[in-house]
């Protein structure tokens, strides 16, 4: 019984993530921009601050790759804070709150969705990086484990983006708060410059940033050496893949239950 | 037997400042039509939230279908279909994509879902539209589709939440029939309405509610009756304004009530037509030309007035934010 009840609620999940994909063949113009938007990032670093690369092995192309696709994944957050506060206006949560479905189910279903996204968006960047100059080193299961954790990281900060949108009532307000939250945090970050020329508070700041340490991880996995992250020898840029794995268990651990009780209780009037 | 019931709910909100429900007490028999009826506010929405488990009341008992509500929400999901005042469908799918969603998230298989997806279709004429955006439909498709996705596991009990609000005149009477084919199939159906002339065509009971709490329960008749029915309103010449009272009250059951400002008489009649009738004969035969002339059935705002001597005043502001919310 226990399993089979489990075993719907999976069910559950994938129906509403199948919603979401299915908007995505109506709506197209979502998918588009989702992904006009990072690669036109990839373009303007590449050939605006390509000149920063003076010095690095491949140029600034290898290491600017992994800080633009941290920081994409990243925005995930406000995508899924945007989309949830949409469906709670529209009255659709409360629909799905009547029927007989897992509670986790709707949450967990919109996460997916929004990571499954991700997989088309990194996928297209990866090719447009390529095309710029971009060259991983460490050979396929490394590069493998790269886009795994990068989709990953999107994933459990998607679970903040949940935890938003429930709370929010309105989705054009949450997406803009969401976004003036995450944007300054992948720029105070090693994602696409050297931390050294910040002021002191700033770099320890950005040494311990969840973003520098997924941006050191992924070049580490990408096979690069991370000349924009050691600076104070801080324990988050000494060991950033553990400390990476380490917040994002953090981070789903405090968010997965919070968004789900969340939703349980959502008491909109 | 009593597929409903709602036993001194209370549900509050800013720490007790605002008292949505103030035990609230009602119930509905098996197969029969419960018409709730109040104004913005008064707590049918929220009602029907502690009703379908969306929202747990501070105190009381609410027992669906012969389950506890409060105890066995999921339980009582699988038994009842809710439909609010908004259409809560996705909008960006077809009607069909939309039904065979929500199908497969009431556990039926793809081809169940399927085949019920066509069969509500075709109950609530919308096949011809299956396959467009939901974005595309009038209001009263819209309002259709989202009932026929509350029924597709053919609910025992039916929540509908103000189902004709904002629909035009011609949506309102579809979603009528369509309610009333429902109601003759025998679902046990408890609805919101701001119209009394929704709950008369529709409800076998009707409670009328106010600031959380029930203050008349009746069949429409019983409430009609209890407003004084209907009214005679007559506009006159400032001259004739004396003269025509007398002449009304002659005919009138109770006294007349002028407004010297409109120069409108006004007063309670019981046969309608007839004294109607009668009212001109006499006006005709004084050689009183009356400017205007109506027969005035009792509104929900009487109800209101003569049952709490207050006008319901919150109606305005929360009309405004609940437009706002279903353009979105």
């Amino acid at each position: 019984m226990r399993t089979m009840s489990s075993l719907n609620g999976v069910r559950d999940a994938l129906v509403i993530t199948k919603r979401q994909l299915m908007q995505l063949t109506r709506v197209p113009e979502v998918l588009i921009f989702s992904t006009i938007q990072p690669v036109m990032f990839v373009l303007l670093f590449r050939y605006v601050f390509g000149g920063l690369g003076a010095g690095i092995k491949g140029g600034y192309v290898q290491l600017l790759m992994p800080g633009i696709f941290v920081q994409t994944v990243a925005f995930t957050l406000a995508a899924t804070a945007q989309g949830l506060a949409q469906d709670m206006e529209k009255g659709l949560i409360d629909r799905f709150r009547s029927l007989p479905i897992a509670r986790s189910a709707v949450v967990v279903g919109r996460t997916l969705g929004d990571g499954l996204l991700n997989i088309v968006v990194l996928f297209v960047m990866g090719v447009a990086g390529f095309i710029v100059g971009w060259r991983p080193t460490s050979g396929p299961l490394h590069i493998f484990l790269g886009f795994l954790m990068l989709l990953i990281f999107g994933y459990a900060l998607s679970w903040v983006g949940i935890l938003a949108g429930l709370i929010s009532k309105d989705a054009r307000v949450v997406a803009n708060v969401t976004f003036l939250f995450i944007f300054p945090l992948t720029f105070l970050s090693s994602a696409f410059a050297s931390t050294t020329s910040m002021p002191k508070a700033l770099q320890y700041f950005a040494e311990w940033n969840p973003v520098s340490t997924m941006v050191a991880a992924a070049r580490q996995l990408f096979g690069f050496h991370n000349t924009f992250g050691v600076t104070a020898h801080s324990f988050p840029s000494e060991h950033p893949l553990v400390t990476s794995i380490i917040y994002m268990v953090l981070i789903m651990a405090i968010f997965i239950p919070l968004s789900v009780r969340r939703y349980q209780n959502t008491n909109n009037i | 037997m009593k597929s409903v019931i709602a036993e001194n709910l209370v549900k509050t909100y800013r720490k007790g400042a605002v008292r949505a429900l103030d035990n609230l007490n009602l119930d509905v028999e098996e197969g029969t039509v419960l018409g709730v009826l109040g104004p913005n506010g008064a707590g049918k929405t929220t009602t029907v939230r502690v009703l379908s488990t969306l929202l747990e009341p501070d105190s009381g008992r609410a027992v669906v279908g012969g389950i506890d509500v409060i105890k066995h929400p999921k339980e009582v999901r699988q038994i009842i279909g809710l439909s609010g005042q908004y259409a809560a469908v996705d909008e960006t799918l077809t009607g069909w994509d939309n039904l065979v969603m929500f199908g497969q998230l009431y556990h039926l298989n793809r081809d169940q879902a399927r085949i019920r997806a066509t069969e509500l279709l075709e109950q609530f004429s919308l096949s011809d539209a299956a396959h467009r955006p939901i974005k595309t439909f009038s209001g009263g498709m819209r309002r259709r589709l989202d009932l026929a996705a509350s029924l597709i596991i053919r609910p025992k009990v039916l929540f509908l939440d103000e189902p004709t609000t904002g629909l035009d005149p011609r949506g309102r009477m579809e979603m009528w029939e369509v309610i009333e084919d429902l109601v003759r199939e025998g679902v046990t159906l408890l609805l919101t309405t701001q119209y009394l002339e929704e709950a008369d065509q529709l409800a076998d009971d009707i409670v009328v509610i106010d600031r959380g709490r029930v203050i008349a329960h009746g069949t429409s008749d019983h409430l009609k009756d209890q407003v004084g029915g209907e009214r005679l309103e007559v506009v006159v010449a400032e001259s004739d304004l004396a003269k025509a009272q007398s002449l009304i009250e002659a005919v009138a059951h109770g006294k007349a009530t002028v407004d010297h400002g409109i120069r409108k008489i006004s007063a309670p009649i019981l046969d309608g037509t007839q004294s109607l009738i009668a009212v001109i004969r006499e006006l005709d035969a004084a050689g009183i030309h009356a400017l205007d002339l109506a027969l005035k059935r009792p509104s929900l705002d009487d109800v209101f007035i003569s049952l709490t001597g207050h006008v319901a005043e919150e109606e305005v502001v929360l009309d405004a934010t609940k437009k706002k919310r279903g353009r979105k």
